[in-house]
């Protein structure tokens, strides 16, 4: 039967990625001179893997590749060779090497060669003594076989004599008979002299012995495959018929001498340890990996359109299947009461559709759950990230990630990477000093970096802090004021000053470095996040280092939401982008010229935006104080928005407009009512863009005319 | 047709496995580690027995070791799917009861051929 294993290519793909992604964390965790045995273990195992899978699937490339890097880790687990930079620097490199490898023949295309060559050559170099030896090795056995082949001849006598414990193996002296009947004509002589009286045998004990004639023109090396698994627990001597050359019994004693060694039992303390090491262990449940590879984490290499999977815990999916269980009994049980509906089954029809609601959220959040993932995924590069960067700029860092397990949305945690990478990367480069600045400051020389992910309220915080040299408020200052970004004179907090750095194309860095500092910059972070629903804000104090926070929603597909009434329509403003509530009087308003009403609220002003005139909708009302003004916060600006009324609050399940009809500034996407009624749900920061510069709708339909 | 307890923690290798045995008519049980094919050994008979070496949580070894030390494992088949060829990993499979090995990279008929050989 022939089986097509490339069917299972993928599968090996992604799990041969996250090895790689171990083995790069646990070379990064090495430190020099200390052969940590269980990190090495921990990369061997992963290379190991890779290897064995490689070679299954055909890439021999892969698989010899591996194996060189294998033999390397080896040595340094037996403490042959040092953990030194050079040789862990070039184990990342393999590391790299290998990812472009596996990148290539998932996806059909050239590897660089040349860099593989030399990377290949590095490793043979610093390895070439054990090469050589290797290669005598396999000289010699192929010798040595070769000498064997040479010895067939007209049949064999096989003296085998089992060991007591052979049937303990698993191994059944009648299947190997059978094997080698059909090899040649096979006679089986019975030496049963150690069978024990009946009432002094052991049942699960072998005593029996066998002399074995097999004649036919067969190669010893198939008779001895036949026994290679029993060859320790035996004696064994296999005789070439018609050869007088007598057996050496020294060479038998030996081989019983090794068995005889290896074959220690466990004392009872041993087995006992290992009895408490498994009870303390976590559960399969919690084991079974809730990973999904993340085939963008290969760096600089285009990625194809490659189905997007997600591995899942069982635990989850187990869950699941319970709800679903549980959804079905509540279903028949209100098609029951559908029936033969009284009046009197009133209570037990309210019951049933609680239980529903019930079921119904905790299926939301189950299947949500589904798609959440530890953010740790958005982490794992930065180790790596940061050894470089630091190693390029000469800066001396120690990065500290705690909160890897908070688990975010898989959209959220896909699209989060680039800002963090801004982050860190402005972190390094503009924030930590060099050893001497900081020793010269009475600091550390050695900085610290620390990326801090946690549950605050319904969203995730992620925090990017540096005890650097913080925001220099004097320099962003003057560069405003050379922008044109505000006027001298103006004065300002410093928090409102650092808050600065998030308007377009602000730089203090005169010089553009490789590292950073190119203009595009935070705010392009600001728009990235707030495009995932999320908010960043800087908090920074001169000479002891700054904090990015980033707010995200736990998730972007389902979010709360408040239903407005707005003349005959519903919309669905997002209830995290609203403030407050209130009733207009008419005091409050203010009007300006040119710029409409403005609603004052303590002690600042809102542009009021009326959403009937946004949608061209025909009022119901349109006089201030007959509706309710709901203030909304949009990256960092408030406006209040007038509607005719409040309607529920509600959990909705967003449903992209962009993809189903093209997008439209000033709503985000639509959802669908309790009714059936599609409602659109409102982009506070959008409409406010809309308000300041009402062309922006035209012009985007002009673009879509052009497109 | 057997059953079979395949452990490996390589989800592709488990993958292939399964699927060469299901396709030959056996009933395949997986399991991703040692620990795990031990508490699925503790409650289900098995024939056979496939495991790889090179383990987190549980090697292959002790899990051979423990699953000896369980009368319905006393006899049944063991087989070792591994890449050490080395004879130091070898004499360890023995220690801990293997019945055999397959070296890895094995082939789905070379899979299939072992496992006749054992099964008779």
């Amino acid at each position: 039967m022939s089986i097509d294993i490339s069917q299972f290519q993928d599968v090996f793909f992604e799990e041969s990625f996250e090895g790689l992604d171990t083995m790069e964390s646990g070379l990064l965790s090495l430190d020099v001179g200390v052969a940590d045995v269980d990190a090495i273990d921990t990369i061997f195992r992963a290379a190991h893997s890779i290897k064995g899978g490689a070679g299954t699937f055909g890439f021999m490339d892969v698989s010899t590749f591996t194996h060189v890097i294998e033999t390397m880790l080896d040595d340094m687990r037996n403490g042959e060779r040092e953990v030194s930079v050079e040789s862990t620097n070039l184990l990342l490199d393999t590391v790299d090497v290998l990812r472009e490898m596996l990148t290539a023949v998932q996806q059909k295309v050239e590897t660089d060669d040349d860099r593989i060559a030399d990377i290949r050559q590095q490793l043979e170099v610093m390895m070439a003594s054990d090469v050589e030896l290797q290669a005598v090795a396999l000289a010699n056995d192929k010798q040595e076989s070769e000498r064997k082949a040479e010895k067939s001849n007209a049949g064999w006598l096989i003296d085998f004599r089992p060991h007591r414990h052979l049937f303990q193996t698993g191994n059944d002296p009648v299947r190997m008979f059978g094997e080698l009947a059909s090899l040649g004509d096979l006679s089986i002589a019975l030496d049963d002299d150690e069978l024990p009286p009946f009432s002094d045998l052991e049942p699960e004990d072998s005593y029996l012995k066998w002399i074995l004639t097999l004649r036919g023109d067969i190669a010893e090396s198939d008779v001895i495959e036949i026994f290679a698994w029993v060859d320790d627990d035996c004696e064994l001597v296999i005789i070439p018929l018609c050869s007088t050359e007598p057996v050496k019994p020294s060479v038998m004693v030996e081989k019983i001498a090794a068995i005889l060694d290896s074959e220690d039992t466990m004392s009872e303390t041993e087995q006992a340890e290992i009895a408490d090491a498994m009870a303390s262990t976590l559960a399969p449940e919690e084991i079974a990996s809730t990973i999904v590879a993340q085939a963008t984490k290969v760096k600089s290499i285009p990625v194809t359109a490659a189905a997007a999977s997600i591995r899942v815990g069982t635990d989850k999916v187990d869950s699941l299947v319970d709800m679903v269980g549980e959804l079905v009994i509540i279903q028949s049980m209100l098609s029951q009461i559908g029936e033969k509906f009284t009046l009197e089954m009133l209570p037990r029809l309210n019951d049933g559709l609680a239980q529903l609601e019930r079921n119904t959220r905790e299926m939301q959040e189950g299947i949500m759950r589904i798609r959440m993932l530890p953010i740790s995924f958005a982490f794992n590069r930065f180790p790596r990230f940061v050894h470089d960067m630091t190693d390029k700029m000469g800066k001396k860092v120690a990065l500290k990630l705690t909160g890897e397990q908070t688990e975010l949305d898989k959209t959220v945690l896909e699209k989060i990477g680039a800002p963090l990478v801004h982050l860190v990367r402005n972190a390094l480069d503009h924030g930590l000093e060099t050893p001497a600045v900081r020793v010269a400051a009475g600091k550390d020389e050695t900085g610290t970096l620390q990326l801090k992910a946690f549950h605050q309220g319904g969203s995730i915080v992620i925090e990017v802090h540096d005890d650097g040299a913080g925001l220099n408020e004097d320099k962003i200052l003057k560069k405003a004021i050379e922008k044109g970004l505000m006027n001298e004179g103006d004065v300002l907090s410093p928090e409102k000053i650092d808050e600065l750095i998030f308007l377009p194309s602000f730089t203090t860095v005169d010089t553009v470095t490789d590292v950073s500092g190119r203009g595009v910059g935070m705010d392009v972070v600001r728009k990235n996040i707030s495009s995932l629903g999320g908010t960043v804000e800087v908090f920074s104090k001169r000479g002891e280092g700054s904090v990015f926070t980033i707010r995200l929603p736990l998730t972007l597909s389902i979010m709360d939401g408040q239903t407005i009434r707005v003349a005959d329509e519903n919309y669905i403003i997002p209830l995290i982008a609203i403030i407050e509530t209130v009733e207009i009087k008419a005091i409050d308003i203010k009007r300006v010229s040119g710029q409409g009403k403005l609603y004052k609220l303590g002690d600042e002003y809102v542009p009021i935006i009326r959403l009937y005139s946004v949608f061209n909708l025909t009022p119901k009302i349109t006089e201030l104080e007959e509706g309710l003004l709901v203030i909304v916060e949009g990256e960092g600006q408030k406006a209040g928005l007038f509607i005719d009324d409040l309607l529920g609050q509600q959990h909705v399940v967003i449903k992209s407009l962009e993809t189903n009809y093209r997008k439209v500034i000033g709503v985000s996407g639509a959802t669908i009512l309790g009714d059936g009624s599609v409602a659109l749900i409102l982009d506070v920061a959008g409409l406010m863009a809309l308000y300041r510069d009402p062309s922006l709708a035209k012009m985007k339909l002009n673009n879509d005319r052009a497109a | 047709m057997a059953r079979i307890l395949a452990v490996d923690d390589s989800a592709s290798m488990r993958q292939m496995v399964a699927f060469t045995l299901k396709a030959a008519g056996h009933t395949v049980t997986n399991a991703v580690d040692g620990k795990q094919a031990l508490e699925i050994a503790r409650t289900q008979a098995f024939d056979l027995v496939l495991t790889d070496v090179n383990m987190p949580i549980m090697d292959g070894f002790t899990l051979i070791t423990e699953l000896r030390a369980l009368p319905a494992f006393k006899f049944t088949p063991i087989l070792v799917l591994t890449t050490e060829a080395g004879m130091d990993k070898k004499q360890a499979g023995r220690a801990a009861g293997a019945t055999g090995w397959l070296i890895k990279p094995f082939n789905p008929d070379q899979l299939l051929a072992t496992i006749r050989k054992v099964l008779g």
